[in-house]
Formats: C-alpha cells, sequence, structure tokens
C-alpha cells in the first residue's frame, strides 16, 4: 500500500488552498473528494474577500474566474409590511485591488484544482472517506471506500459537519445552536439586464442582505448577490432557532414568500432559477472552535468553525483559504522536525493566532450572542418601519409634527431597551 | 410541503447522480419520536414528510442536498446519516 505524506480530506477552499500551498515542497500530497469534481459538493451565498489572503496565494486571484468585484453593499430592514433601506458605495470599492468579489463555487474549486493539479499534485474525487486509521494514538491515514490510505498527516477539510475531525476526537458535533441552514437558488440573468437593474457599470457587483421578516423574526435573514449572468438569491435561517418555533413555515417556504416580496419580485423578474442548493453554515465562531490539531492531524475551513457572521459583513471563504496555507506551513515545519505529533502540529494553532483567522475570530468572539438577539429580527425592523411609515404619510388632515412622531415610537421604554442592546454591541 | 413551493420542479434543475444504498435512514422504532419532527419543517428539499398518527417518514433520498440540517436537528440517536458514495448524489454545478 502506497504512502502519502500528506492526505487532505475535501478539496473545499481549504483543502485546495493547503494544497495549493504544498505544492512544490516535495511533499507527495493526495486530495480525495466525495463529489463527481471539485466544487460538486460546495456551496456559498456568496462573495469572497480577497484582501486577506491576496498575500499568502500571490497572482492566484488576478487570474481566477470570479464573478463581479463588489461597489454596491445593501442592507435591508424587513418588516411584515414595509422595509427600510442602507445602502453603501465608495470609490474604494471601485479601485483596484478590489476588496471582494462574488462567487459561485462549482466553478471557482474546479479552476483552483486544476491549478493545484497542474503543479503536481495528485487529486481523487468521486471518493469518500469514511473514517480516520489509528495507530497507538496516531492518525496515520484514512478509510476511503475501503481502501486504507496512510499519510504522516492528514488534514480534514470536510466541511461544517466535518464527521472525520468528529471521529478523531477533536470536536464534539455541530450543534444546532452553532449552525445555521443556508438555501438559494441561482437565478440566471442577462448581464446587461443586471446591469440596468441594479445600476452598475462593466463587472460592478451588489451584495445586499435582509434582516427581519425573511425568517420571521428568527436569526438569520435574506441575501442577494450579483454574478456574471445570475443572481445568488437566498436566506439563512438559524437551525436551534428554526427547531423552536413549531408554527414556522418550512423553510423552503420561507425562501418562495422572500422572492415573492415585492421588493424581491422585481428584482428578479424574467429570471430563470438554475440551481437550487443547500449546505450548513457554522455560526459559533471563537467559543465553538474545537481542537484544531492532534496527533497526524489538522482541521481546516469549515470544518474547524472558523467562520464569522458579524450581521454587515459574513465570512468564511477566506477563513478556509488561509487555513488551509496555515495548515500546509504547519506541515512542512513538522517535516523539517522530523515527526508529526501533537505537540509540533501545534505550530498550526500559533500560526493561526499570530494571523487574521484567530484575531478576528477572537475579536468577534461575542458577536455570535449579540447578533442573535431577536430584537434585531423582528423589533427593529418593525419599529423603523412604522416610524418611517408616518415619517412619510401625508394625512387628509394635518399632519403631525415631526419630532411628536419620532417620540411615539422612541418612548423612555424603547430607548432603555435600545441602550440595553447597545450596551451589548459595545462587547464586538 | 406545502402547496405553495413546487419543490419537485425545483430539484428537477439540479444534477444528481443514482445514490445506491439510502444514506439516510430513520432508526427502525423511531418514526414516532418527536425528535424526527423538525425535519419535516426544516429539510430545504422537503423530502420528510409527518403522516397519520405522528409517524415521521423518509420516503426517498432522491433530491438531498446533503446540507445536514436533519442531521443536526433530530440527531444521531433517531437518524442513521451518512453522506451518499462518493460520486453519487447531488452534484452542484454552479454552487
Amino acid at each position: 500500500m502506497d504512502k502519502f505524506d500528506v492526505i487532505i480530506v475535501g478539496a473545499g477552499l481549504a483543502g485546495l488552498g493547503a494544497a495549493y500551498s504544498l505544492a512544490g515542497s516535495g511533499l507527495e500530497v493526495l486530495i480525495l473528494e466525495r463529489g463527481d469534481y471539485p466544487g460538486a459538493k460546495n456551496l456559498t451565498g456568496g462573495r469572497l474577500y480577497v484582501n486577506p489572503v491576496r498575500d499568502l496565494f500571490p497572482g492566484l486571484f488576478e487570474k481566477a474566474p470570479l464573478e463581479r468585484f463588489i461597489t454596491s453593499e445593501g442592507l435591508t430592514l424587513m418588516a411584515k409590511e414595509r422595509s427600510v433601506s442602507f445602502s453603501y458605495s465608495g470609490s474604494e470599492l471601485r479601485d483596484e485591488p478590489h476588496q471582494s468579489y462574488s462567487i459561485l463555487r462549482a466553478k471557482f474549486d474546479r479552476w483552483l484544482a486544476g491549478q493545484v493539479e497542474e503543479k503536481g499534485i495528485m487529486l481523487l474525487p468521486k471518493t469518500r472517506v469514511e473514517n480516520v486509521i489509528k495507530d497507538n494514538g496516531k492518525i496515520s491515514g484514512v478509510l476511503a471506500g475501503g481502501d486504507e490510505l496512510r499519510a504522516d498527516v492528514v488534514i480534514a477539510c470536510d466541511g461544517a459537519l466535518s464527521l472525520l475531525s468528529e471521529k478523531a476526537d477533536l470536536r464534539s458535533p455541530a450543534s444546532p445552536q452553532n449552525s445555521a441552514l443556508g438555501i438559494k437558488e441561482v437565478i440566471t440573468l442577462d448581464s446587461g439586464v443586471i446591469n440596468d437593474r441594479f445600476n452598475l457599470d462593466g463587472n460592478e457587483g451588489l451584495a445586499h442582505l435582509f434582516v427581519g421578516e425573511v425568517t420571521h423574526g428568527k436569526f438569520g435573514g435574506g441575501f442577494l448577490y450579483t454574478n456574471r449572468e445570475s443572481l445568488s438569491l437566498g436566506i439563512v435561517i438559524g437551525i436551534e432557532d428554526a427547531m423552536a418555533d413549531e408554527v414556522l413555515s418550512e423553510v423552503p417556504v420561507l425562501l418562495e414568500e422572500f422572492k415573492k416580496r415585492p421588493e424581491i419580485a422585481t428584482l428578479i423578474r424574467g429570471g430563470s432559477i438554475t440551481e437550487y442548493s443547500a449546505h450548513v453554515i457554522p455560526e459559533g465562531g471563537f467559543k465553538a472552535l474545537g481542537k484544531l490539531y492532534g496527533n497526524g492531524i489538522l482541521v481546516a475551513g469549515d470544518a474547524a468553525g472558523l467562520a464569522l457572521n458579524i450581521g454587515f459583513t459574513v465570512r468564511g471563504m477566506e477563513y478556509a483559504l488561509a487555513s488551509g496555507y496555515f495548515a500546509a506551513q504547519a506541515v512542512l515545519k513538522a517535516k523539517e522536525a522530523g515527526n508529526f505529533n501533537t505537540e509540533t502540529l501545534s505550530i498550526y494553532r500559533n500560526l493561526l493566532e499570530e494571523s487574521f483567522v484567530l484575531q478576528d475570530l477572537r475579536n468577534f468572539q461575542e458577536t455570535p450572542a449579540v447578533v442573535s438577539n431577536p430584537r434585531y429580527f423582528n423589533h427593529y425592523p418593525e419599529l423603523i418601519g412604522d416610524l418611517m411609515k408616518d415619517i412619510y404619510a401625508v394625512p387628509s388632515g394635518p399632519k403631525e409634527r415631526i419630532y411628536t412622531t419620532i417620540r411615539k415610537y422612541l418612548t423612555l421604554r424603547e430607548l432603555w431597551a435600545m441602550f440595553m442592546d447597545m450596551r451589548e454591541v459595545m462587547k464586538i | 410541503m406545502s402547496e405553495t413551493v413546487d419543490l419537485k420542479a425545483k430539484l428537477g434543475l439540479d444534477v444528481f447522480k443514482p445514490v445506491g444504498q439510502p444514506h439516510i435512514k430513520i432508526k427502525a422504532g423511531k418514526e414516532k419520536d418527536p425528535r424526527l419532527k423538525p425535519a419535516v419543517r426544516l429539510c430545504p428539499a422537503g423530502l420528510y414528510s409527518k403522516g397519520e398518527n405522528d409517524e415521521v417518514t423518509l420516503a426517498t433520498v432522491d433530491g438531498c442536498l446533503e446540507c445536514g440540517t436533519c442531521l443536526l436537528a433530530c440527531g444521531t440517536e433517531v437518524l442513521d446519516w451518512t453522506y451518499p458514495e462518493g460520486g453519487t448524489g447531488v452534484q452542484f454545478r454552479f454552487g
């Protein structure tokens, strides 16, 4: 039986990021992927923020099949009958190098896998990994499709559920509290129509998030991203929250309701759905992280829980790419040291701690608790919607003074509750 | 699933490679377990349904999007859950 230096499980961004960074090192690397091709099981909303990973993968993103660079950011508070929107555009978003791009993973991951294979890394698709192989407490390979494949070190990049790191006793099963479900449609639309409809020029793109009635006040929201010739439209909902409400509509119905909202229906008009997809998203942040390394094993990307939702920005893919990169650096250091035990591989954690990956997750560790405040998802959208309704209304009789209108909604009790919410926000 | 969503048509847009053995099964005798109930509302492919006397059924795994929500929501005491064999199941073309 062949023995590899490194086996990477999962050809997503963490796995491919690790493989790309190991290419040319002389190590024999094998990537195992359960899909027909890399990207076949992978999903994003979504958008990739390039700035944090540009230097880790020099020259890579310039030639990558990315969709549109995002020049328009937006957030809508969606109440039952009305909505209030905020949008942001700035010259820096138009300047090169661009901060973020919309992305379709089946396309991107397949391309990145091609780059990795060109560099001499072996990739085996259509191969499901069933378990890790343990010898005297050390992970020494994996069981895949009934075959034993051995390696000095295994990098588990098997996604949000990461059954592999669970089997290696590095983490407990993903929990409903710390996970959300994302469902999405890719809606094909002519690029010219997209540009006219969203006020975009050339390859500029838009990203917009929606909170409130989208999820019937549950943790989560809606998202819309423009791709070159399609829209990515979907919703995310906290699994624990969705489980708790026994009268909540079925999740596919929530998406349908969202699409029927007048604010959305006009944006997707004339488009045709070309794909429907779903995926679980880690939401627990720093406090929910499991062990990132063990004897003969490293964990990267979603498998390690490296994702961060801070309301305005939702991120995961750059943490996956970067953790793949740092896993590769740790493997190279371990090779130098001549062993792959827990102590040697602990350098991986140090590298992540020194980088934006764990610094971000640590700095925003209170965010999951703060952003799951139910008032953001039911109370504020309704309150602000009602206030705007009265501010814009012109009744048949005399109009109420603006200050009176504002105080009608922002009562002392309300202001106190807002102050208390604000105190929570100060933690992040 | 409600009449408002034609999930069959939506799932029909996706590429699926036939799964040999069903990769998700309700454990024998657990059909009436209340822990299965959330799957009926949460499964994005609408694969779980509740019949007479509160029994939850999973008639087929065809159309499974492999998200893992049922595994998280219901747990391994009521579900046998693995990913489908390599090269089978949903194959996203866009992702």
